[in-house]
């Protein structure tokens, strides 16, 4: 039998140090288009990059890092959604929310950023890159020249966040039907379920009958840590 | 000799004598084109795929995937749940490994709030989501033989697969959905008894890969429908972020159980990884099968060292996370499951980007059916093996 369970040796831990050469490497090789970097000892890493050097840091994480395996590309909307979490009662006046875009890890200047994942398959960890996208123009370049499996994940960021890709050969609509109007997963798109019908936990706030009415609320749920 | 230029090479050859078959068949034989579709409902397609062809007398000239029949939208829902309300959600993303899908996202809202379950609840939960791998890739194993025309191997699938279901629901209370899992640990502790049950069954289960590999692996027509077919080269693999046995039938020594730390007991005992050469789908088969078989002694040696203690550990009744950025990506039974989860330090997440293994495993379809006989497209989908429920989350 010729295939056989592989002994090789597991290569060495995912170490910080490990980590942080990485970005020194990323680091020479895009100099000050690496915006910002952040390592979480023990956890994971973070770079951003300038939004023309989006490509660019793309193939040099595939070739001088060596991050052959790709693992997915997506984008975030970091506007905080005027909707909350749908659970509004529509009896009371409107509620006061937040409206200032804050960006997570290694921070931003856009209301929209492009996150992608990439791994290193023989030592065994990944990398988080992010990039801004511009709001007069929600275009960023295409990551296909550097990973193939990126034209999937790119059709549905199109779809799904409106943001362009240049140099894709095709961004039809994966799920949803052509023409359909919106962006889905942009924060100020509404989930029409919570418009359509009061979310539930508003309405179960009745006592029970023979409870009075302070206790009701209070029941626990039976799910409590011990 | 290095390992790495044989292996790239042998596939390198193989693919390269296909095409050049490809080539010589086209200049020989000049139709006109007709388009193939692969309706939503055919039973290669384990839910509503639609793939269309364009064929060239019986070659696939053009393929392409259309998916979204199944499209439920969980990224957007997860932002208008609590981070418990999640896992009801992600259950039905891989319906028939749904344990394994509530893990990662618990592990990464764990990792938020820089908590760990207690070693017992990893060791169960461990436990659970090898026997999801195990009810999962035993119905694939046995859906294989009918994409080829055997019905037999099917009736011992559903039949074996049916005990792990009935473990499942034993320690869960659900057979399809479970819903088990908690941040901090588990909701329950183990039924008594189970330790002893999960022992004979996966005894059964291994009698059932036995069975599987003598009745089907043996049998020459799977072998001649299988060997050399949708050869997927090392480097193709990756660029398109094939995971799980897919990636390893093509010679990739890569699985997060073994290779990134987790939370979890599966460094506690000793099992091995099964790579196999070639990258066809005999391989991409061949590997999952060898994964079955290496569960079940996983799950045995799991039960020989449970540890006692307790299975949750402290967290608030309210639970609200800080703040803050993590990825969490696990072996699932179809591949490398992930969730990135943004929290603003809200009782729900700000965003949740859900990585399915399906989803890349199928991105590759155009790729791999360019060049290849109608007959073939069958074999090759149910070997990539998808979850239209991962496909579309």
């Amino acid at each position: 039998m010729s295939p056989l369970p592989s002994d090789a040796p597991v290569a060495e831990l995912p170490g910080d140090a490990l980590r942080e050469r990485a970005v020194d490497q990323l680091r020479s090789e895009l100099g000050d288009a690496l915006v910002d970097t952040l390592v979480k000892p023990g956890d994971d890493v973070w770079v951003r990059v300038r939004t023309d050097a989006w490509r660019a840091a793309g193939l040099a994480l595939r070739d001088a890092l060596g991050m052959d395996f790709f693992g997915y590309l997506s984008a975030i909307d970091w506007m905080p959604s005027p909707f909350g979490r749908g659970e509004d009662d529509p009896t009371q006046p409107p509620v006061e929310r937040e409206t200032a875009i804050v960006q997570g890890y290694t921070g931003g200047d856009t209301r929209f950023q492009m996150l992608a994942r990439v791994s290193n398959t023989s030592r065994h960890y990944g990398i988080t890159i992010k990039t801004d996208v511009p709001d007069d123009e929600l275009t960023v370049q295409s990551w296909i020249p550097a990973y193939a499996g990126a034209n999937w994940h790119e059709r549905e960021t199109h779809e799904m966040f409106g943001i362009n890709f240049a140099g894709h050969p095709d961004l039809r609509n994966m799920y949803l039907p052509t023409g359909f109007e919106g962006y889905p997963l942009r924060k100020d798109f509404p989930l029409l379920a919570r418009h359509v019908k009061t979310w539930p936990g508003i309405v179960d706030v009745e006592p029970l009958p023979g409870e009075p009415a302070d206790e009701a609320t209070e029941t626990p749920e039976g799910e409590a840590a011990e | 000799m290095s390992d790495e230029t044989v292996l790239g090479d042998r596939q390198k050859l193989a693919y390269i004598a296909s095409q050049a078959a490809d080539a010589r068949l086209n200049v020989e034989l000049e139709t006109e084109g007709m388009t193939l579709n692969f309706c939503p409902q055919h039973p290669a397609t384990h839910g509503t795929l639609r793939i269309v062809c364009r064929l060239d007398g019986e070659q696939v000239v053009w393929a392409e995937p259309s998916a979204g029949y199944m499209h439920r939208g969980y990224e957007k829902l997860t932002e208008v749940r609590t981070y418990p309300q999640v896992t009801t959600l992600v259950n039905r993303i891989d319906w028939l490994g749904s344990f394994a899908n509530e893990v990662p996202f618990i592990l990464a809202s764990e990792k938020l709030m820089g908590i760990e379950a207690p070693p017992r609840a990893q060791h169960i939960r461990t436990i659970l989501f090898e026997l999801s791998r195990i009810a999962n890739v035993g119905l694939f194993l046995g859906d294989l033989g009918v994409q080829m025309g055997a019905v037999t191997p099917v009736f011992m699938a559903f039949r074996d697969r049916e005990y792990v279901l009935n473990l499942i629901e034993g320690a869960t209370g659900g057979r399809f959905h479970p819903n088990f899992d908690r941040i901090g640990g588990l909701k329950e502790d183990l039924p008594k008894g189970w330790i002893d049950e999960t022992r004979g069954v996966m005894r059964k289960l291994r009698k059932f890969c036995d069975e599987m590999e003598t009745l089907l692996f043996g049998n020459e027509i799977f072998q001649a429908r299988t060997r050399g077919i949708g050869v997927i080269p090392k480097d193709i693999a990756l660029q398109y972020g094939l995971s799980g046995a897919n990636l390893r039938a093509s010679g990739v020594d890569y699985d997060l159980r073994r290779d990134h730390r987790l939370p979890m007991a599966w460094d506690k005992v000793d099992w091995k990884v099964w790579t196999h050469p070639d990258g066809d789908s005999f391989a991409r088969c061949w590997v999952r099968l060898m994964e079955t078989r290496e569960s079940t002694l996983i799950v045995e040696r799991l039960l020989d060292t449970i540890p006692s203690g307790p299975i949750m550990a402290k967290v608030p009744r309210i639970i609200k996370v800080p703040a803050g950025e993590a990825w969490v990506s696990t072996e699932n039974p179809l591949g490398e499951m992930g969730y990135y989860v943004i929290s603003k330090g809200d009782l729900g997440p700000f965003r949740v980007k859900i990585r399915s293994a399906s989803f890349n495993n199928i991105s590759i379809v155009p790729w791999v059916l360019r060049g290849v006989l109608v007959p073939d497209i069958i074999t090759i989908l149910a070997s990539l093996y998808f979850i239209l429920g991962d496909i579309d989350r």
